[in-house]
């Protein structure tokens, strides 16, 4: 981590006339950021590097440093470097463990962002018309934001068990009732219907926000020149929500990959196919006995290469789809 | 879709043909100059196609927490399991019973204590920080911003067992500091990039007016942007307190005492593996929900503004 040098002032030699120049220049700019930089450093750099070099270790409960009673025992996990990676990639049931979790943890990504955008962006577009009860309508509709995620969790996991009023209405309904709480593929379904439920406002407002911002007269020009609705939301709507798109994108699919509440929370420690990489880290780690430190640790490291590779190439991407586009 | 007898504006997304057909045209040159179809005022039927579709999207919204709040005034620990019984036998036994002989008052003083003081420290530290990046073109902000954004994709499994264990070994583990701690840990990059979105919004000649009549970089800051800046913070903080408010993972496993519970942890707490109370937990899960929904409905409008900055230059 490149940590911008706060104390070293003046003091300090090297390089020292361009640093020199730009810290008489840049002082300033530098002392405001400090306390941030001390802070994530203290905060998350430190732990990380004790992370990152438990993931080359063994530790796990039983031979980390504890005190039981009175009596405080030492440590004795030894150092067996990179084999934790290696047998979480390819060593023997890594499908079971991490490659079928890692499938589950993408289609779950990009299904519940996917629902999540277009189903906000075609609230926002209702809502953003001159209609009688659009406050109204918007109160309701942030309701899944407004009210914790622990708390609605809860009230699905009623509605969608055994005798829950979900599988009563389709009984009325005379269709099928599955046990949504039980079966692997509609743990699955049900946990991207939950998520789905409590991340669509966020998007919604997001995007409500980009669409008041588009200019009026953009869409009074693309009527005098005949455009259609369609053409108009092609044309002018989506290119006005790109910076917004981009954004309000990129933090969902972030939010989505390390949505650790709503599966925890919807299924506890059961349902083993329905745990996406950071839950079955957790459980590992905390969920079982003996504590699998070392792995856990090492799943984490996994899924944090993962985003910032993904992250990396979607500012790549945006650039360049921005650059086309200019 | 059926042509509609009267000619309305077709304003509706549905149809998905570029334009509308020649026939249903009048040639321009045979129409009157007549008011041109205003975009904002959409026809009877799409009138009615939007407040339809908004009408179910709100009752699927709403209906889950009505339906937790109707559950919750069954007074017997099996009433859920046949809700068309309550209606006979409504009360609001179990509200009493959280608030007189459960720890509802202790969780929430907890969770309460910590979500604020997370807030303030967050919005404290990132303050200058997100000023910085905004204003000061220094070598090294790119690699800051990136920095702030890398934080954010931090999962829970990453910091989770270093933290564990570094926090264990310092003793802190069962103390409201380790969830303070750990909660700042995503609350200041996450207040440093809202805030920096902000002060984007605030135009720059206001800085350079401060400069000019001689105000430091600090006084500028100190005395110009920070007061025009008070709703970001606001909302920073606000946003700071619902993350922590909410956080499952670190408070079930650092928390080990029932009276220091945060009230995320008291809730499931209801519904463990060998009883389930949910008729308590509906009851203390809308007690919860109430005056946390009414917060935010005094500060969303603000909510998002930060996040997405630059969309709402006044």
């Amino acid at each position: 981590m490149t940590v911008a040098v706060a104390g070293a002032g003046p003091k300090r030699r090297g390089p020292a006339q361009r640093f020199k120049q730009s810290w008489q220049k840049h002082w300033y700019a530098y002392a405001m950021a400090a306390p941030v930089v001390v802070v994530l450093g203290v905060l998350v750099g430190y732990p990380l590097v004790q992370g990152l070099y438990l993931t080359l270790t063994d530790a796990n409960s039983l031979n980390s440093a504890r005190t039981i009673g009175v009596n405080h025992i030492a440590a004795t996990y030894k150092f067996i470097g990179l084999h934790n990676y290696a047998d979480i990639l390819w060593g023997p049931t890594a499908w079971d463990r991490f490659w079928s979790h890692f499938l589950w943890t993408v289609v779950w990504t990009a299904a519940c962002v996917a629902l999540h955008y277009c189903i906000g962006l075609g609230l926002a577009l209702l809502l953003n018309q001159k209609l009688r009860g659009r406050t109204f309508y918007r109160m309701l509709l942030i309701l899944p934001w407004a009210v914790p995620t622990f708390v609605t969790v809860f009230s699905w996991r009623i509605m969608l068990g055994d005798s829950g009023i979900v599988n009563s209405v389709l009984g009325s309904l005379h269709l099928p009732q599955p046990a949504w709480l039980e079966e692997p593929h509609f743990q699955q379904l049900a946990a991207i219907i939950v998520n789905t439920w409590c991340g669509v406002p966020f998007m919604m407002v997001s995007l409500l926000g980009g669409l008041q911002s588009i200019s009026a007269d953009l869409y009074e020009a693309a009527e005098m020149d005949g455009a259609g609705p369609w053409q108009r939301f092609l044309n002018v709507t989506l290119p006005g929500l790109r910076s917004v798109s981009s954004t309000v994108v990129l933090l969902g699919i972030i939010w989505t990959f390390n949505q650790f509440a709503i599966i925890f929370l919807l299924f506890g420690n059961g349902a083993p196919d329905a745990q996406i990489l950071v839950t079955w880290a957790y459980r590992l780690g905390f969920g079982q006995q003996p504590r699998d430190y070392a792995q856990s640790a090492a799943y984490g490291v996994l899924l944090l290469s993962i985003l910032i590779v993904f992250t990396s190439f979607y500012r790549r991407w945006l650039a360049r789809s921005e650059k086309a586009n200019s | 879709m059926t042509t509609p007898t009267t000619p309305s504006t077709p304003t509706t997304p549905m149809t998905l043909t570029t334009g509308t057909s020649p026939a249903e045209q009048t040639p321009p040159a045979a129409r009157r100059p007549a008011r041109p179809v205003r975009r904002d005022r959409p026809g009877r039927r799409a009138t009615v196609l939007s407040h339809t579709a908004l009408s179910i999207a709100s009752l699927i919204a709403l209906f889950p927490i009505a339906w937790l709040a109707f559950l919750s005034l069954g007074p017997d620990k099996s009433d859920y399991l046949h809700p068309g019984r309550i209606w006979s036998k409504i009360s609001f036994a179990n509200y009493s019973f959280v608030l007189e002989h459960t720890r509802f008052f202790t969780w929430l003083g907890n969770t309460a204590l910590i979500a604020v003081a997370t807030s303030v420290i967050g919005v404290f530290m990132a303050a200058t920080a997100g000023y910085a990046v905004s204003r000061m073109r220094f070598p090294g902000h790119k690699k800051l911003m990136w920095l702030l954004l890398v934080t954010q994709m931090f999962p829970v499994a990453v910091l989770m067992v270093p933290m564990y264990v570094i926090l264990a070994d310092l003793g802190l583990i069962d103390t409201f500091g380790a969830l303070i701690l750990v909660y700042c840990s995503t609350a200041v990059p996450y207040c440093a990039w809202m805030l920096k979105g902000y002060f984007d919004t605030i135009p720059y000649e206001i800085d350079e007016a401060g400069r000019v009549d001689g105000l430091s970089p600090f006084g500028t800051f100190w005395r110009l942007i920070l007061p025009l800046a008070r709703p970001g913070l606001a909302v920073a903080g606000f946003y700071t307190c619902l993350t922590a408010w909410g956080e499952v993972a670190f408070a079930s496993t650092f928390m080990l005492d029932d009276s220091k519970y945060t009230l995320a942890v008291g809730l499931s707490s209801f519904v463990s593996e060998h009883d389930a109370q949910w008729n308590y937990m509906a009851a203390t899960a809308v007690l919860i929900a109430i005056p946390v929904s009414v917060i935010f409905y005094l500060v969303q409008k603000h909510l998002v503004t930060g996040l997405t900055a630059g969309g709402t230059k006044g």
